[in-house]
């Protein structure tokens, strides 16, 4: 079999990568710079017998996928800042209830309407803290349509093997622009199929007690098992409860499942960093500038090289801590205004070598950009 | 089956007020279910937060207790991810028609296959006795301590204006006709909304001056009538009780089934 190759947007290729992973309900709502993955998603959905909906707002889209999960579905939502918004409250609903889910944010720039069309980074703590109450968040990037396929997948992997929602960081830049993309083979990426209960019909099935390996087998709405579904804390049948031990209970559990498997979500990528003494972080639309300044300085001779970050939340503090403790100066590459550098320096040892190279402006953040600013921090002037 | 085997009955007695109308219509819902003799397993409630919402835990069905007002959001997609499923969303006054208003309007207008049930009792309940958008001028609430200000919906005519295709009105008085008129409403294949009207003795009655659960009960009674009743016509003040709306309209899931040959179909 030929490869399928395209080149298509960034946008298009999250869409293909969530139709690999199985997608087959999306709910969403128009936005810019992510309304490509409705309009494509309402093509191709119902051609594989999956649904689309065009829900009334952002808050309705997230609800509807929750409940789309329940009935023993893989779900998606797309949107921006402003609708990342007013997804926060259902969002926290999905962590609560461990409601399987892929939400995606392409990052605009903000606060509020902020600039629709340009490009930024400015959610990575929205993602983290933007729902109320103490929980943990996974949240995945990618710099290029190849990965954008491949974290699309892992996302719903994620979403299945931990129970828990997952969010897509991309970026505008990323969004829109066109590149080649490889679609793999079909079993090229192994997938995570939902968990499903072997409790027969008539005994007591425990939707929120974790097996020995932590997971929770779900049983579909229609099936066999009739178990309470809320936000509120709940015991293991579901049903709610204030007793302290339970509340404790919960909460630690559904930060530890999160925060204890960090490192097996951590995904990321290093370039010429074996001898680096000149460390660039970077992730999303940002890595790509970041990468191309490290090679135009390597044959310089300059010992710079670049950890892309795939995997926000968890912050991959180990591999940060790794890369980073023994460079001279490590230097944060995005377009915000430190959301990433501030975890680089609450991680690495030395945190007065952590520096911070960024645009927030709307321009996409270029190789010279980088390059002046490591000429300032490096005392050489620009 | 037993009306009792539709319920959990470990968690009774319920935690509604004595005297509320909401225990009611949990009965009034469950004679309607046991007399379609539908499977428990085949029935979703969906509801959101207030204290008609508590109304999932008490039932025997897959319940999916959810946030403020977005209950027939999430039911959405319950229903367009699995059709054959029967969902039923029960929902206060400010519940459904405050915050939860625009998802009410968009899944009548989208004649979905859901059964909507708004419990009106006039008030926000669960926090304290606040007015909502059906408590309507001139009475008190601990939000409107000098008396309300706020016109009030009816609950029919956005209904019907919105594009439901099953619009019903009926008291926790009336426990009879309720049952019947949530078992049509069940039965009928589209958007339905049933208006129970229920009491809250605790606080909408008591800061109205309404005296006790039966009083209220009884002015239940008194004030509501047949729709196009002869006493209606003598007394316009009067409020209808019955079924308002019942059409057949293409439903949203049999629709976008044909939306799925066509995109299969390669039109």
């Amino acid at each position: 079999m030929t490869k399928q190759i395209k080149f298509i947007q960034g946008n298009e290729a999250c869409v293909e990568g969530a139709l690999y992973a199985g997608l087959d309900f999306f709910a969403g709502y128009p936005i810019t710079p992510s309304t490509e993955i409705a309009e494509h998603l309402s093509k191709l959905l119902p051609q594989k017998g999956g649904k689309f909906i065009q829900m009334e707002d952002e808050i309705a889209s997230m609800c509807a996928i929750i409940g789309a999960s329940l009935t023993g579905h893989k779900v998606l939502t797309a949107t921006s800042g402003p609708g990342f918004s007013l997804k926060q409250e259902s969002l926290g609903y999905a962590v609560m209830a461990e409601i399987p889910c892929v939400i995606v944010n392409v990052q605009r720039g903000g606060p509020s309407t902020g600039v629709p069309t340009h490009v930024s980074q400015g959610d990575v703590m929205q993602a983290r803290w933007g729902t109320h109450g103490d929980h943990s968040i996974v949240a995945l990037t990618a710099s290029n349509h190849q990965d954008v396929f491949a974290m699309t997948v892992e996302a719903f992997n994620i979403a299945e093997t931990f129970r828990t929602p997952v969010i897509l960081l991309f970026d505008e830049v990323v969004g829109h622009m066109r590149e080649r993309l490889e679609i793999p083979e079909p079993g090229e990426i192994p997938l995570v199929k939902r968990l499903r209960t072997a409790v027969k019909g008539g005994v007591d099935y425990h939707p929120y007690l974790p097996r020995e390996d932590g997971r929770l087998p779900m049983s579909d709405f229609g099936d066999v098992h009739r178990y309470n579904v809320t936000g509120l804390v709940h015991d293991m049948w579901g049903f709610p409860s204030d007793n302290p031990k339970i509340v404790h209970g919960l909460l630690r559990h559904l930060v530890d499942k999160i925060e204890n498997n960090a490192s097996q979500m951590a995904r990321y990528k290093t370039f010429y960093l074996e001898d680096a003494d000149t460390v660039l972080v970077s992730f999303g639309s940002a890595a790509r500038s970041a990468l191309h300044i490290v090679e135009s300085l390597r044959p310089r001779g300059e010992k710079i090289g670049l950890l892309e970050l795939q995997t926000i939340w968890p912050f991959p503090a180990d591999i940060v801590s790794q890369y980073c403790n023994n460079a001279k100066y490590t230097v944060v590459v995005e377009m915000n205004m430190g959301q990433v550098c501030q975890m680089v320096k609450t991680t690495v040892r030395h945190p007065e070598r952590v520096f911070l190279a960024n645009r927030i402006d709307g321009v996409f953040i270029t190789p010279t950009d980088i390059k002046n600013i490591l000429r300032l921090i490096k005392g050489k002037g620009v | 089956m037993a009306v009792k085997d539709y319920i959990r009955e470990r968690f009774f007695p319920h935690l509604w007020c004595p005297g509320c109308g909401h225990g009611i219509v949990l009965n009034g819902l469950i004679r309607a279910v046991e007399k379609l003799g539908m499977s428990r397993n085949e029935m979703v409630m969906v509801s959101g937060i207030g204290c008609s919402s508590r109304i999932s835990g008490y039932m025997d069905f897959h319940t999916l207790h959810t946030i403020h007002g977005r209950a027939l959001a999430f039911a959405t997609g319950v229903k367009l991810s699995k059709p054959e499923l029967n969902v039923i969303v029960p929902m206060g006054d400010g519940d459904a028609l405050s915050i939860g208003g625009n998802h009410f309007i968009h899944a009548a207008r989208r004649n979905i296959d859901i059964t909507a049930i708004v419990m009106n009792n006039r008030i926000y309940g669960m926090t304290g006795g606040q007015y909502s958008p059906l408590t309507g001028p001139g009475m008190m609430a601990t939000t409107a301590p000098y008396s309300n200000i706020d016109q009030e919906f009816d609950v029919v005519e956005m209904a019907r204006a919105a594009g439901a295709t099953f619009v019903a009105r009926t008291t926790a008085y009336h426990v009879q006709q309720m049952a019947d008129i949530i078992r049509a409403a069940i039965l009928h294949e589209g958007f339905s909304v049933v208006e129970v009207m229920s009491q809250c003795p605790t606080y909408f009655g008591r800061k109205n001056k309404q005296g006790s659960a039966v009083d209220m009960m009884k002015r239940m009674k008194e004030t509501t009538t047949p729709i196009g009743s002869a006493a209606k016509a003598k007394n316009p003040e009067l409020i209808e009780r019955g079924i308002f709306v019942q059409v057949d309209k293409p439903e949203y899931c049999s629709e976008y089934n044909k939306i799925i040959e066509r995109a299969m179909g390669g039109r």
